[in-house]
């Protein structure tokens, strides 16, 4: 069932293959559900009104993680899926999920996953994601994905996601609501090239008291691609959002951020900071001190970067 | 062996002189320290010598070879280094990453945690942490001199290594240059103003206005030093 241009993108996109022993996952492949495993705490079922799956987390249950790795090998298919993550009370889970495009068609092929998370009272959850597209086809790469999160008091969500190029075009939208005592952190990393375009929304509310929000964003640009970047965060009650945008522009491309904070609340703590600029002068010339080519070190500084 | 030659610089598109007519020679093992008044145009000299600016006029030779037209990552490679008057900082690479990128290699824990020890960096706390804008202004400054020592040269500049530097920290570093004076395994260039860094010197040269203003073997240059110090301090307080 899998050949091995799945198997390089399931491990590129979630490290599929070293999935714990008993791990729950759902493994979708152009349009379809391929594989799946659910656990005792983590049970999967698939939706009967719309292609997609529920993931539902028991209350309480400790230390599991679950792979839903997405991968589209065919041209010309347009995928859209509606996963539900229902988190119980006090549980901790990890949550990968990625999506991998090997597109060598000259169609279009597509991903836009639709992610949703009601996360408990207490919960957390770690939720990881990886978009990467390959191919040597002259079809398009497309994934716009939706995150929502919604979280309860004292829930607790860390996201990661990467996008470090393969994909031609992206629209990204992540919304999070927060209850008292909430925790929403998000780390976006984003590397665009040639004539690729990334437009990333992200929208942040703090609804109880004293939730709190870090959102982190670093992004490349190269060639003649183009960034846009619209964060936004609304404190309606006492709480403390930061949102730090810092990107590297390089060569042709264009970067565009577009903020907005908004406090409702005397006592919310909104901050807002952006950069976008080359990459620093002494910094190349520090690691060519070491011996490296302009190149090398600008490879190095990105690398850096982004991780 | 370096021997700078009638070494001279101009401010690209300007006629400001910078570096005017500049002439040493370093034998290999030997601890040359550069000082002088701010603005002399010490940081400019060592910029030529790394390759890092280039000379409008003069030659540089090092080890029987003109490298005046080669490159900063040439010079690097023939064993060239030098360790930034205001080193920058860099999001996301570690101080552990870093010490390996100057190394050539991936060093080990211990071998990272035994060259911060020598700049007074209580080592097992800064091995994971970015040399972002995180650390102090003093702690990258060491982090810059440790990364110059984790690499094996022939040449190291180092540009007021004691700025911005506790006294206790400073005690080690001095340690730490005396014993790469005692090996002479490496020629050491050191911009400083710190007596107890002149006095690891073999020579002391004094630069002010571009040009060398004394040099020589440090018994001669220290004492002389100390009394156009007072000379200059009583001026200034008239
Ligand atoms: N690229 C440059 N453009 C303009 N002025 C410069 C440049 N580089 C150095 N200078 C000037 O040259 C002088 C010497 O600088 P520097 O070499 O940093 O002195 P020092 O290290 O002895 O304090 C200073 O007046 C400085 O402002
Ligand atoms: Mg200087």
């Amino acid at each position: 069932m899998l050949n091995i241009t799945d198997k390089t993108l399931l491990d590129t996109i979630s490290g599929f293959s070293l999935k714990p022993e008993n791990a729950a996952f759902n493994v979708r492949k152009n349009g379809q559900g391929l594989d799946r495993r659910s656990t005792e705490h983590v049970q999967i079922v698939s939706k009967t009104d719309k292609p997609g799956i529920d993931i539902n987390v028991l209350p309480g249950t400790k230390k599991e993680t679950v792979f839903i790795p997405v991968i589209i090998t065919e041209t010309g298919v347009a995928d859209t899926v509606y996963n539900d993550f229902y988190i119980g009370e006090d549980a901790d889970v990890t949550v990968i999920a990625g999506c991998g495009i090997h597109n060598s068609g000259c169609e279009e092929a597509r991903h836009d996953g639709v992610h949703r998370f009601f996360i408990g009272k207490n919960a957390r959850v770690k939720y990881i994601e990886k978009h990467y597209g390959e191919g040597d086809g002259t079809g398009g790469r497309v994934m716009n994905p939706v995150t929502e999160v919604f979280l309860g008091e004292n829930a607790v969500c860390e996201m990661e996601t990467a996008q470090i190029g393969g994909i031609d075009s992206t629209l990204r939208e992540t919304n999070a609501f927060l209850e008292a005592g909430a925790k929403f952190n998000v780390t976006e990393r984003l590397m665009t090239h040639g004539d690729q375009t990334a437009k990333s929304n992200m929208r942040v509310e703090l609804n109880g008291k004293n939730a709190s929000s870090q959102i982190v964003s670093r992004s490349v640009a190269k060639d003649r691609s183009e960034q846009v970047f619209n964060p936004v965060a609304v404190g309606n009650a006492a709480g403390r959002a930061h949102v730090q945008c810092d990107s590297i522009i390089m060569d042709k491309a264009k970067i565009r951020s577009i903020p907005e904070i908004a406090a409702n609340d005397a006592d919310a703590e909104i901050i807002h900071e952006a950069a976008i600029g080359r990459i620093n002068n002494d910094q190349l010339l520090k690691l060519m001190t070491f011996g490296m080519s302009e190149e090398e070190a600008e490879a190095v500084i990105i690398e850096g970067f982004l991780k | 062996m370096l021997e700078v030659k009638n070494l001279s610089f101009t401010v690209p598109g300007t006629d400001t002189g910078i570096i005017n007519d500049v002439s040493f020679t370093l034998q290999d093992g030997k601890f040359l320290v550069l000082t002088g008044p701010n603005g002399g145009g010490k940081s400019t000299l060592a910029r030529l010598i790394m390759g890092i600016e280039r000379p409008t006029a003069g030659s540089i030779v090092f080890n029987g070879e003109d490298i005046t037209d080669l490159s900063l990552t040439e010079r690097a490679k023939k064993g060239i280094g030098y360790a930034f008057q205001q080193p920058p900082r860099f999001k996301g690479l570690t101080v552990r990453r870093l010490l390996s990128l100057a190394s050539g290699r991936d060093l080990p824990e211990n071998e990272c945690c035994a060259y911060l020890t020598k700049v007074g960096l209580c080592s097992k706390d800064y091995l994971n942490r970015a040399v972002d804008a995180s650390l102090s202004g003093g702690e990258v400054k060491r982090i810059e001199i440790a990364t110059i020592m984790a690499r094996q040269l022939q040449l190291a500049i180092y540009d007021e290594p004691e700025a911005g530097i506790d006294l206790w920290s400073f005690s080690m570093l001095v340690q730490s240059f005396r014993s790469i004076a005692s090996q002479k395994n490496e020629s050491v260039i050191i911009i400083s103003h710190q007596e107890r860094i002149m006095k690891l010197a073999d020579e002391i040269i004094v630069i002010a206005d571009g040009k060398i203003r004394t040099q020589g073997p440090r018994d001669r240059i220290l004492p002389a030093l100390g009394r156009e110090f007072d000379v200059a301090c009583d001026m200034r307080g008239k």
